[in-house]
């Protein structure tokens, strides 16, 4: 059960590229994956893509099928009809290295702006205890894969391009993991409002459309973080409150 | 002459798994200037593909549980070839370094009052692994990662060591290339850890992904180093088997310990036929008993019988199955099946194995709620690798020193679901830790010779220069294809002979492969760069298989299927003589009565 | 580090997508459109708000934006009286459009920002979302919130009024609809994001928390509930009119109200 299928893969590089037109065998049971690789063994040895688990679970072979930002070991070619012209293209909000694959160090180096987790202290047994029921919200955060598919759908990163004040949808979920960690002692409500820049978000969830994870990214990531800081920064009566507390004690 | 980069370091870590992760977070602690590099991105390692769980005895579950029958459940999966200082050490202090995952913000799956739930697995007495659902590897590989970019260390991202380099010998240091830039770099280290892996794609069908190709144990061989314990390979029982092209996908053990049973196409459950002596008391010797046990640990119960055979070590199950599809019981695409629809409710499967249940449904459309899975065996773990030191961690070479998949020892035979990554923190942190004392003891020099500098550079590009000459992808296909048939779950002499036969050829051809295209991020050269990896490494499997003449745990001869008790008294070391690979057997030193006694009351 | 991305060299509405991307905005454009002009006529023409049965004395259906009847109440005020509705309408306007899904819905449908995931802007860096003005003022959502629900008890007080045909206990097909409006009102305040936030979604460790438990049961209620939050935003939008128009056709005698009891 094998057939040909049209595909338009972008080869080149951030100065410019084109989409070129590959004839492929695609056989029962391929993902969009396995089509570039044997892209690859037999037709352009030298076409760039990242991968590694082929299962889903490392976030590395990130691209835009016919548009649409997918994890390319995931997306199974019987979803296309057989006659089908399938365009494959890299990362549109990341600086292109070579045909699939983008520069994404960008990430990397907002992580690092993030405070790292700091622990309350340990209970007088020595253990620290957290229920299921509390770290539910903080697990479903951290199942994140870093595929970065909802940096690159963000259109404040793709269209706008504020990579230097805005840290996108994955590291929201990052500091939301943190922020909403039972055992957690350190406070970013400053950084979020401020480098972080959580206002430049304006909730229009393409993030959420395109997560792998399925995680509800600005359901329960970015309005809960928003809603903080509107407690810190936008609620008077929140900050009355504090005040007389504060003094009283 | 091509231009590459130098950095000067104290500790150079390969690899970002576990393992490597670790070893740099404790270097960099120790004050030790750390460099980490990877084949790929910051936190895609394998590592992150591990499922199950993290095997160490907190007793948080079964308050039965100590270091002590960790211990023995080890040794007993190693078939008592592991090392046993090693065995020891990691079984002491596998619960203290989870627990230190946590203090870095990892957030393991529950018990009802609150500490880390541990779940059961093959080979484990009791209930050991901690876990989150079944992305155990994700959470700890996000924890180090989280960890060391807060910490003075420096990180290249898609950078491959291509050589070590040797100075008065000692290691002094190892070329890299970037995979972005398609640059050169020269890293002159006083001491370097290999945290590599493992090397599954020596196999078609693998659960590894490209990137292992046992570039650190053939590394450390080809500068000196001993490598231990190679004919010891793991073959999952359960990997994916349909759709071809995902064959060889790890199906996590998990299924089995949360309840998952295999079956015939006759529907029998046919492991009771295969419990081996050893284990027999081990076992259930019913399928009531087998479900009795099933449901007392699902009601979060101690368990009062004895464990399914599902859950025997992964060599026996492995075999199992192999059998059951040679004599025609197997599925329809030469598999067996893997149930958990008929024993547990739909919503704890997508609770408890929300990835497995993705992966199937996105992968083969198959609902696992409702339907059996097809799973057959795939390569999977390598026992084997550099021989280390197990307090240090150290090589036979000085300042060499290894860690996590790359070493060898602690899982002898057969190594446990879920004591790889407990082995990736405790021997990683050791590895941080002796590389660290060693260049504070010795302050070595770190100069590297630049005409081997130079060589090396010119190896790597010589695939450039020829033109229209074998295609690397082929030619790796063509040797995985041969390791599959001849040194694969069934060994025998004629094959393996045969297959270090073909590896000579394969040699010679994987030198002459052609590339085309640039250096920057070009697949093609990268694979022409690493055939050389997987010939070494795969004629040191052939060479160890073909001197065990007997059957243990990873490694089976179908023509000495038994235990030979005179080969249970040494292991096999692979060393370098004269440029070549030979094969040595290493007498085992006796265990420590104290030890002796732990083993035996079992 | 700024650099330019790919995408930033892509024109309004440039995508290689191929499916109907542009569909969902535009429905939602439209239904907002419809809504708007609708609304602005009915809360200008000041009459027909109210409806009873012939002969009543006092009305049984009010419509929602007239309610509560300041005018009413307080007869002597007689800024009450020029345009009722506007001293009711502004304040379910600013809730929707600070509520986090409205947002979302006219952000991507009317202001292309943007009009559908991976498709082109034609806009450079010349943007703040959230972060200035006057998006910015968006963060004073729950006041509108904490308004708002002094509202939705008005909401259903006219209720009840709606059963209560001049003292006797009765329903009409008004009554239905008036307890819809009312329903979906109320579930669309109750699934808010804000009234997540407030009643446990602050909480980080639930066992360590001042009534930790209840208040874990009610986040995870409202969690629930705000799932669909979208769903009743809509939902109550389409009612709310569609009630105005009920009343209004009843009272104008275009349209009898059915009387089941
Ligand atoms: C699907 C799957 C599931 C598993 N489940 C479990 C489980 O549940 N429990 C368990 O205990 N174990 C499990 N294992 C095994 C375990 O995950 C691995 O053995 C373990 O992660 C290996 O870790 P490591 O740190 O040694 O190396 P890896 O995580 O494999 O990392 C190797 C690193 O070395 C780098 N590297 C390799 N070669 C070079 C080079 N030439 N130059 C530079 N860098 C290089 C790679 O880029 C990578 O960063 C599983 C394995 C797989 C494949
Ligand atoms: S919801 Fe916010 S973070 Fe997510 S894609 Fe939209 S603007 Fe970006
Ligand atoms: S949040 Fe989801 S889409 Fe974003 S990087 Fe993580 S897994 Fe990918
Ligand atoms: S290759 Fe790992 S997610 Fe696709
Ligand atoms: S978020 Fe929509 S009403 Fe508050």
């Amino acid at each position: 059960m094998s057939n040909k299928m049209h595909l338009k893969v972008f080869r080149g590089d951030n100065s410019g590229g084109e989409l070129r037109d590959y004839q492929v065998e695609v056989d029962e049971g391929m993902v969009v994956l396995d089509v570039v690789h044997r892209l690859q063994a037999t037709q352009a040895p030298d076409l760039s893509c990242r991968w590694n688990c082929k299962a889903g679970k490392c976030g590395s072979c990130s691209a835009e099928v016919n548009g649409k930002p997918r994890l390319m070991c995931m997306m199974r070619m019987d979803l296309f009809k057989p006659d089908e012209i399938i365009t494959i293209q890299p990362l549109q909000a990341f600086p292109i290295v070579r045909d699939l694959v983008t520069d994404v160090s960008w990430n990397f180096e907002v992580n690092k702006k993030i405070p790292p987790f700091k622990p309350k202290p340990k209970n007088p047994d020595g253990t620290w205890r957290m229920m299921q029921y509390e770290v539910d919200r903080v697990q479903e955060f951290r199942k994140c894969l870093e595929c970065y598919l909802c940096q690159n759908v963000c259109h404040v990163l793709r269209n706008h391009g504020k990579h230097d004040v805005f840290f996108g949808p994955r590291f929201m979920v990052r500091l939301a993991g943190l922020e909403m960690h039972p055992l957690d002692d350190a406070d970013r409500v400053k950084l979020m409002r401020e480098a972080a820049g959580i206002g430049y978000c304006n909730i229009t969830k393409c993030c959420t459309e395109v997560c792998p994870e399925d995680i509800r990214i600005t359901d329960n990531a970015i309005i809960p973080l928003k809603e903080r800081v509107a407690d810190r920064y936008y609620d008077p009566l929140a900050m009355l409150f504090r005040a007389i507390r504060g003094k009283n004690r | 002459m091509t231009n590459y980069a130098t950095h000067d370091t104290d500790v150079l870590v390969i690899g970002a798994g576990g393992a490597g992760l670790r070893a740099a977070i404790e270097s960099a602690a120790q004050g030790m200037k750390t460099a980490v590099v990877m084949k790929t991105l910051l936190g895609k390692a394998h590592t992150v593909m591990a499922e199950g769980g993290a095997a160490a005895a907190l007793a948080t579950v079964d308050p039965r549980d100590s270091w002590k029958t960790h211990f023995r459940d080890t040794m007993k999966g190693g078939k008592m070839m592991n090392d046993v200082r090693m065995a020891e050490i990691h079984a002491k202090e596998a619960p203290d370094r989870i627990l230190e995952l946590e203090e870095w913000g990892a957030v393991f799956d529950r018990t009802p009052d609150g500490r880390i739930l541990q779940r059961n697995f093959g080979g484990h007495t009791y209930p050991r692994l901690a876990h989150v659902g079944d992305r155990t590897g994700l959470e700890m590989i996000r924890t180090l990662q989280d960890k060391l970019v807060h910490m003075p260390a420096e990180i290249f991202m898609e950078t491959t060591v291509t050589h070590l380099f040797k100075t008065g010998g000692r290691v002094t240091g190892a070329l890299a290339y970037s995979r972005d830039k398609g640059e050169f770099h020269l890293f002159r280290a006083k001491a370097i850890v290999i945290c590599t892996g493992g090397l599954g794609k020596a196999y078609t069908i693998t659960s590894n992904s490209w990137e292992y190709t046992g570039d650190g144990h053939s590394l450390a061989w080809e500068i000196g180093a001993d490598l231990m314990d190679m004919e010891f390979l793991q073959f999952h029982p359960t990997g994916m088997v349909w759709p071809l092209s995902v064959r060889g996908t790890l199906v996590t053990e998990g299924v089995r310990g949360d309840g998952g049973v295999l079956k015939n196409n006759k529907g029998e459950r046919f492991l009771f036929n295969y419990i081996p002596e050893a284990f027999k008391n081990d076992v259930a010797a019913s399928e009531e008993e087998a479900v009795q046990w099933v449901r007392e640990v699902v009601a979060g119960k101690q368990a009062t019988v004895r464990r399914p055979p599902e859950l025997l070590t992964r060599d026996v199950v492995a075999r199992a199955i192999l059998n059951e599809v040679r004599e025609g019981r197997g599925s329809p695409h030469g598999g067996v099946f893997l149930d958990i629809a008929t024993q547990r409710k739909a919503e704890d499967i997508k609770r408890k194995l929300p990835s497995m249940y993705h992966q199937f449904v996105k992968l083969a459309n198959v609902d696992i709620t409702k339907e059996a899975m097809e799973v057959g065996p795939t390569a999977h773990y390598i026992m084997g690798g550099v021989k280390v030191h197990p307090e240090t961690a150290m090589s036979t070479i000085p300042g060499l020193f290894a860690a996590g998949e790359a070493s060898a020892g602690l899982n002898g035979a057969n190594r446990l679901g879920g004591n790889s990554l407990s082995d990736l923190l405790v021997f990683g942190r050791r590895a941080g830790l002796g590389a660290a004392q060693y260049v504070r003891k010795n302050n070595p020099a770190a100069d590297v010779n630049r005409a081997d500098v130079e060589a090396a550079i010119a190896h790597n590009l010589s695939f450039f220069e020829r033109k229209d000459a074998e295609c690397p992808y082929a030619l790796q296909r063509e040797i995985q294809d041969m390791m599959g048939d001849l040194v694969g779950i069934m060994r025998t002499e004629d094959e393996l002979t045969r297959a270090l036969n073909a590896l000579d050829k394969f040699e010679a051809r994987a030198k002459k492969v052609s590339v085309s295209g640039g250096r920057v991020y070009n697949p093609g050269w990268h694979v022409a760069m690493d055939l050389r990896h997987i010939v070494q490494i795969s004629r040191s499997i052939a060479l160890a298989a073909r001197e065990r003449k007997e059957s243990r745990g990873g490694h089976a001869r179908s023509d000495f299927p038994n235990y030979d008790p005179k080969l249970a008294k040494v292991n096999l070391l692979i060393k370098k003589a004269e440029g070549r690979m030979q094969v040595v057997q290493q007498p085992r030193t006796e265990m420590p009565p104290e030890l002796k006694t732990l083993v035996e009351e079992a | 580090m700024a650099f330019t991305t790919p995408a930033m060299r892509h024109r309004l509405g440039e995508t290689t997508r191929r499916d109907g991307w542009w569909i969902n905005p535009a429905a939602m454009a439209l239904t907002f459109l419809v809504f708007v002009v609708y609304a602005a006529w009915a809360a200008i023409q000041s009459k027909y708000y109210t409806y009873g049965p012939p002969g009543a004395e006092h009305y049984t259906y009010i419509s929602p934006f007239y309610s509560p009847p300041f005018q009413e109440y307080f007869p002597k005020v007689a800024a009450f009286k020029f345009f009722p509705a506007f001293w009711v309408v502004w304040l379910p306007i600013a809730f929707r459009l600070t509520c986090y899904y409205g947002r979302k819905a006219y952000y991507r449908s009317i202001m292309l920002s943007p009009s559908a995931c991976s498709v082109g802007k034609g806009a450079g860096r010349g943007y703040n979302g959230e972060s200035a003005l006057p998006w910015i003022l968006n963060n004073l959502h729950r006041y509108f919130l904490y308004l708002i629900v002094v509202l939705v008890i008005f909401h259903w007080f006219h209720f009840f009024q709606a059963f209560n045909f001049d003292g006797r206990f009765g329903m009409g097909v008004g009554s239905l609809v008036i307890a819809a409006d009312t329903i979906l009102l109320s579930l669309y305040v109750a699934s808010c994001h804000s009234v997540r936030h407030l009643i446990g979604g602050s909480v980080d460790c639930f066992s360590c928390a001042r009534a930790g438990e209840a208040r874990l049961k009610a986040w995870e209620g409202v969690s629930w509930l705000n799932q669909y939050h979208n769903l009743f935003f809509w939902a109550s939008l389409i009612t709310v009119g569609f009630a105005d128009l009920y009343i209004r056709l009843c009272a104008m005698s275009i349209w009898t109200d059915v009387r089941f009891f």
